[in-house]
């Protein structure tokens, strides 16, 4: 196995009870640390899916899906926590909590039950904190929070947890231009800064495309395009995947996409 | 220092509890008489065994079920312990320990049947079922419960009704010895869980990715809250408002933390349920008024002081 191998799906399959079609049919997606790859596709293409087959939430029927070596559904659920750090696409907390005390919750899979917190919990914790440039929020009540910022802290708390490999779900779905901007400057530096792997499920194709090492587009359940930005995103592939005519430019040596108008 | 202001408050509410009450004694002799200690002193200590068990069960099933608003009798067992102990009355069952035997079968055989049904979609128990289960099984028992009264002879049901809104009457050494054995027992098991249910306040997807087992952690909530509330329910009859009401003091005074909330509704619910109790004693001796009356009374305007805080914020 490659020593820097940290996710291993292969030729993945999985349909959900009654469903008539499968939801993901053969995909593959390996992500070594100090990666970053980046997950496209239209609604219904089948990202969050793989996301949680690649978590172990989902058993497939065809094909496998590891982390580091071990089957993802055979991890428990306390030690997966200690390797991979998850921003999912929803949360809501019942009772208000601040900054710190949440971003303390990513400590807990390193806690047992009965432990007290120790001096590397918080050192761990205000760490992350600095990582995601929100340790001036650390006392802040978690509702008094813009989108951007929220969504930093909620980075921060996967941080604590220590992980080898960051998944992150449409992260910056409703942020505007220069907290969505801040966000991927982030995980970009995560991933450079300390040999962290991540996935980013997200819509947004330019800022992707900018800034993923690699990509892997899905289309019906399977990989249409997989690897380098420009392999990925060219005309002919996005047009039909996405079912809107295009342009493909570059910029800084990246594609870059722009919709064109059907009715001039 | 919070801690202080807590213990603070619980000795003065056993004090208050042991000095009060329709019977004067005078203090130089309190320690010397059967009042203290037969009467007074085993029935502070069960409504602190019993108010801490309703504020502990609260405080984690409101937790589990998502729910602020969540009170550890919404989930049916009031309706299978007042089953319980109405039918006992009706076949008129004797023996001191009819009555909390029946009640607590009762409850058990309501819990029994919310777990089941909150089993229907998977292994992990699903809030929403668990909840409109309760309310459903509650219901139940209730209109049983109501056909069992209407059918049995009256003089015999005054008890059963004054029962079920609750009352430390029955307190004796006895009850105290077993419900101070048992109660430790489900409280371990909630403070084992205490990180789990912190990360649970989150919601189901995130606990999950921050190592908690969700469908384990849920079950044994679910059972060790119930377990709580039943006992409670079978020495003290149905006390409403306790579970409710000082998980929310206690969130206020202590934060969201599990692993201090829990201990605090405990003691807070423990103070509450004495304060009531002393005054359900007294406020119009020689005849005593039923506990859950008394919670209802303070409880309700809280209630109302909580929502307009929540619809302010």
């Amino acid at each position: 196995m490659d020593r820097g191998l940290i996710l291993d799906v292969r030729d993945a399959s999985f349909r959900y009870p009654g469903a008539a079609r499968d939801a993901l049919a053969g995909v593959s997606l390996a992500v070594s640390a100090g990666e970053f790859v980046s997950l496209l596709g239209p609604n219904g293409s089948g990202k969050t899916t793989l996301v949680r087959l690649a978590l172990g939430l989902h058993a497939p029927h065809a094909g496998s899906a590891a982390i580091l070596g071990r089957t993802a559904g055979q991890w428990p659920r306390g030690a997966l926590a200690r390797a991979v750090g998850v921003v999912s696409q929803r949360e809501d907390n019942l009772f208000p909590q601040r900054v710190h005390e949440t971003v303390r919750l990513g400590r807990y899979p390193h806690l047992g039950p009965w432990a007290r917190e120790r001096d590397e919990d918080r050192a761990a914790v205000e760490r992350a904190l600095q990582r995601c440039d929100v340790a001036g929020l650390a006392d802040r009540w978690l509702w008094t929070l813009s989108g951007g910022e929220y969504q930093r802290v909620r980075i921060a708390r996967a941080l604590a947890q220590e992980p080898q490999l960051l998944v992150l779900d449409e992260p910056t779905a409703s942020l505007d231009l220069r907290h969505e901007m801040e966000l991927f400057e982030l995980v970009r530096s995560l991933v450079d800064g300390s040999g962290l792997a991540a996935v980013f499920v997200t819509h947004d194709v330019n800022l992707a495309a900018r800034f993923a090492d690699r990509l892997l587009l899905l289309a019906e359940g399977r990989v249409r395009a997989a690897g380098a930005p420009a392999d990925v995103l060219r005309r002919d592939i996005v047009e039909g995947v996405f079912g809107w005519p295009l342009v493909v430019s570059s910029f800084d040596d990246r594609p870059q996409l722009t919709p064109l108008r059907r009715q001039p | 220092m919070k801690w202080l202001v807590l213990s603070l408050a619980l000795l003065a509410a056993l004090l208050a509890a042991v000095t009060l009450g329709p019977a004067a004694v005078p203090a130089g002799q309190l320690f010397h008489s059967a009042i203290f200690w037969d009467l007074r002193l085993p029935r502070a200590l069960l409504a602190l065994l019993v108010g801490g068990s309703l504020g502990a069960a609260g405080a984690s099933l409101q937790s589990l079920v998502r729910n602020p608003l969540a009170d550890p009798f919404l989930l049916g067992l009031s309706g299978g312990a007042g089953l319980g102990a109405v039918l006992a009355i009706a076949l008129h069952l004797g023996g001191a320990w009819t009555l909390p035997l029946a009640a607590f079968a009762g409850a058990l055989l309501a819990l029994g049947l919310v777990f089941r049904l909150g089993l229907v979609g998977g292994s992990a128990l699903d809030p929403r079922v668990l909840l409109l289960g309760g309310v459903a099984v509650g219901a139940f028992c209730g209109a049983v419960t109501t056909a069992v009264v209407s059918l049995a002879e009256a003089s015999a049901l005054r008890n059963a009704y004054l029962w079920l809104w609750g009352g430390l009457s029955g307190a004796s050494w006895d009850t105290v010895t077993l419900v101070a054995v048992y109660v430790p027992i489900p409280l371990v098991v909630l403070l084992a869980a205490a990180r789990p249910l912190d990360l649970l306040t989150l919601g189901e997807e995130p606990a999950r990715y921050l190592g908690t087992d969700v469908a384990v952690t849920r079950r044994r909530v679910y059972l060790a809250a119930s377990l709580l509330t039943a006992a409670a329910v079978a020495v003290a009859g149905v006390i409403g408002f306790v579970g409710l009401i000082v998980p929310h003091l206690g969130r206020a005074l202590f934060g969201g933390r599990h692993r201090a909330l829990l201990p605090a509704s405990f003691l807070a619910g423990g103070i509450l349920l004495l304060l009531a109790d002393t005054l359900a004693r007294t406020a119009v001796a020689p005849r005593e008024l039923p506990v859950g009356v008394v919670t209802a009374l303070v409880g309700v305007p809280l209630f109302v002081l909580l929502l307009r805080r929540w619809t302010a914020a």
